[in-house]
Order: structure tokens, then sequence, then C-alpha cells
């Protein structure tokens, strides 16, 4: 009887990383957005380099350019990036039996670095036949080169932002406008989707003029409150 | 960086990585329950439109543009139509942007 060879812990992070391409390249335009938008939106260079370094969370840092730039404050930004990640807790559940007997020196960076593309990415490979006792090496490959990634092209944007004077009149905000619009309309194929998110439109524009911008937390409340009752009911 | 700043990016690198941490740090002691389970799956939905929609409307944060000389509407309406049809974020980022760019040279 021949024993099973499992994959070298090496070639499981280089896997990681090698699956992680598409998403790469994905994140690379948000990146370079985010970057390019941060100067206009009122965030230094650091500021923005240390967003993309310790918060690592593209969608929630889109958020806070925006707030930062309509002048909201800074209990209405963590408020809005709470609510925005906390579909993180959802991956890190249904990841949690993989990782449940790895020491926390595993753990906490492994939580850290979790993103959308990274959780796609290794619950596939978790979910494969073999019984490899390194799958959290290709975990962290495929953490590595999106942390790598996302550094990269902020840096490449605020250069960018900087070359270019008076960025700010040329309409740019429009890419947040856009990318959100784009991530939100494949969701809206079922009825109680489409009612959630017609229902926080309506209540975004009557409450728009309301302080702190409460209108976005009552607007996104509503929203998730028609869905759920609407599925109930259907 | 200034101080507000620093407090901006501290906050957000704790309220992210609690929420990513949480029931890595809590292991098996927990479940997450059915309900919260299913209101999560309509949370980017509604943000993100709560976000979008009153962007578009009111461009400048107080009066309402529904007329064809508002770009950021004929630009989020071209990125909304080409995300339905081919389901390719880049493409309806890439095509709304062309159309808002488009508008704004034409209106001047």
């Amino acid at each position: 009887m021949t024993p099973v060879r499992h994959p070298r812990r090496r070639t499981e992070v280089l896997a990681g990383a090698r699956d992680s391409l598409p998403m790469l390249l994905g994140a690379a335009p948000f990146g370079i957005i985010f970057g390019t938008l941060a100067g206009p939106s009122g965030l230094s260079p650091a500021g923005a380099l240390a967003m993309s370094l310790c918060v690592f969370a593209g969608s929630s840092q889109f958020i806070a350019l925006t707030l930062l730039a309509s002048g909201a404050g800074l209990a209405v930004i963590l408020l809005t990036t709470f609510v925005v990640n906390l579909r993180h807790a959802l991956y890190s559940a249904t990841l949690l039996p993989h990782v449940a007997g790895l020491k926390q020196r595993w753990r906490i960076p492994l939580a850290f670095w979790l993103t959308d593309e990274t959780f796609a990415v290794v619950q596939h490979r978790y979910g494969a036949p073999d019984l490899s006792p390194h799958k959290h090496w290709y975990y962290l490959g495929s953490c590595l080169s999106m942390y790598a990634n996302w550094f990269f092209w902020t840096l490449t944007g605020l250069m960018l932002g900087r070359s270019i004077p008076r960025l700010e009149h040329m309409g740019l905000e429009f890419a947040m406008a856009a990318t959100f619009t784009g991530i939100v309309v494949p969701m809206l194929r079922n009825r109680p989707m489409l009612a959630a998110a017609l229902g926080a439109a309506a209540v975004a524009l009557a409450a728009h003029g309301l302080p702190y911008k409460l209108g976005l937390m009552l607007a996104a409340l509503a929203g998730v409150v028609i869905g759920v009752v609407l599925e109930e009911l259907s | 960086m200034t101080g507000r700043e620093v407090a901006l990016v501290a906050g957000m690198t704790a309220v992210t990585f609690l929420v990513r941490y949480g029931f890595f740090a809590l292991g098996e002691r927990v479940a997450f329950p059915p309900l919260a389970r299913r209101a999560l799956r309509y949370v980017p939905a509604a943000v993100l439109t709560a976000i979008v929609v009153p962007m578009v409307l009111l461009p400048d944060g107080a009066h309402w543009q529904l007329g064809w000389h508002n770009a950021w509407l004929l630009g989020a309406l071209a990125t909304g139509l080409i995300a339905w049809r081919f389901n390719h974020l880049l493409a309806s980022i890439a095509g709304g942007m062309t159309v808002f760019f488009l508008c704004r040279w034409m209106i001047g």
C-alpha cells in the first residue's frame, strides 16, 4: 500500500495565489479608483494607504470615501462599516469548521485577511475531496496575494491622482455610483430582493435630509425588514 | 494623517476585524440563528441602493434632478441595464462611465 501524498505547504500557498488570479485582476480597478478618489474625498494619501493596509475591505473603504466627501461624522462611518461588513461574519461562520482545529496564531491573520474573494476561492478548496492537512496554507496564499495586490493598486491610484490636477472636477465620483449600481442590479433577481432595494431607496430619499446620515441606516433597516418579511410570506 | 483620520482608520480596522474574527475566536460554541442568516443576505442590496439612489437623483445633495440633463441618472441607468443584461461588473462600470462622460460633454 502506497502512502497518500498530500500537496506540500509551498504548493498549497502557490495554488491559493494562482486560483485568486482572476480576483486579483478584478480588484485592480477598484484599488485604482479608491486611490484616485481619496484626495478629492478629503482623505490624505497616508490615510488611504493606512486604510488599505489596516481595514482591507474594499466596499467599506469606498463607502467611507463617499461618506467623508458628504461630510458625515465618524460614528456614522463606523456604523456603516459595521453593517456593510456584517456579511464577513457569515463567511467566517461558514469557514469555522475548517479552521476550528487551528491555533489562534493562525486564526487571527486568516480572519483579518478574509474577503469576499478569498472566501469564494477557499471555500472551493475546502470542498475538494482530498484530505490534505495543509489547506490553510492555500487559504494563506489567497490572502497574501489579495493583500499585496490591494496595496499595490491603491498606491498606483494615489500616484495617478497626484499626477492629474483638478481631478475632483472631472466627475470621477461617478465611478463609485457605477460600481455600486453594477453590484446591486444583478442581485435583484427575485421579488423580496427587488422589494428590499426599492424600499431602501424610497426611505433613503425620504430621509436624506436627516442629520448624521441617519437616513442611510433607516433605509438599510427598512430594506432588510421588507426582504425578510416578503420571503416569509412567499 | 490628522488625528481624525487616525481615529477613522483605527475605528474601521477594529470594527472590520471584530466582525471577521468573531466566529473564529469563539470556535464552535456559537450557532448562527437562521433569521440572522436570512436577514444578512439583504444587507448588501439594501445598503448599496440606499447610497446610490440619492447620489443619482440628487447629484448636488439637495435638489431633485429627474430630467435628461442629469448625467448621473443616465450613467446609472446605462450601468444598470448592462449589469442586468450581461451580469458583468467591469463592463457595466465602463459602459456607465462612457454614457456619463458623453452626457456631461454634450450638456457642456
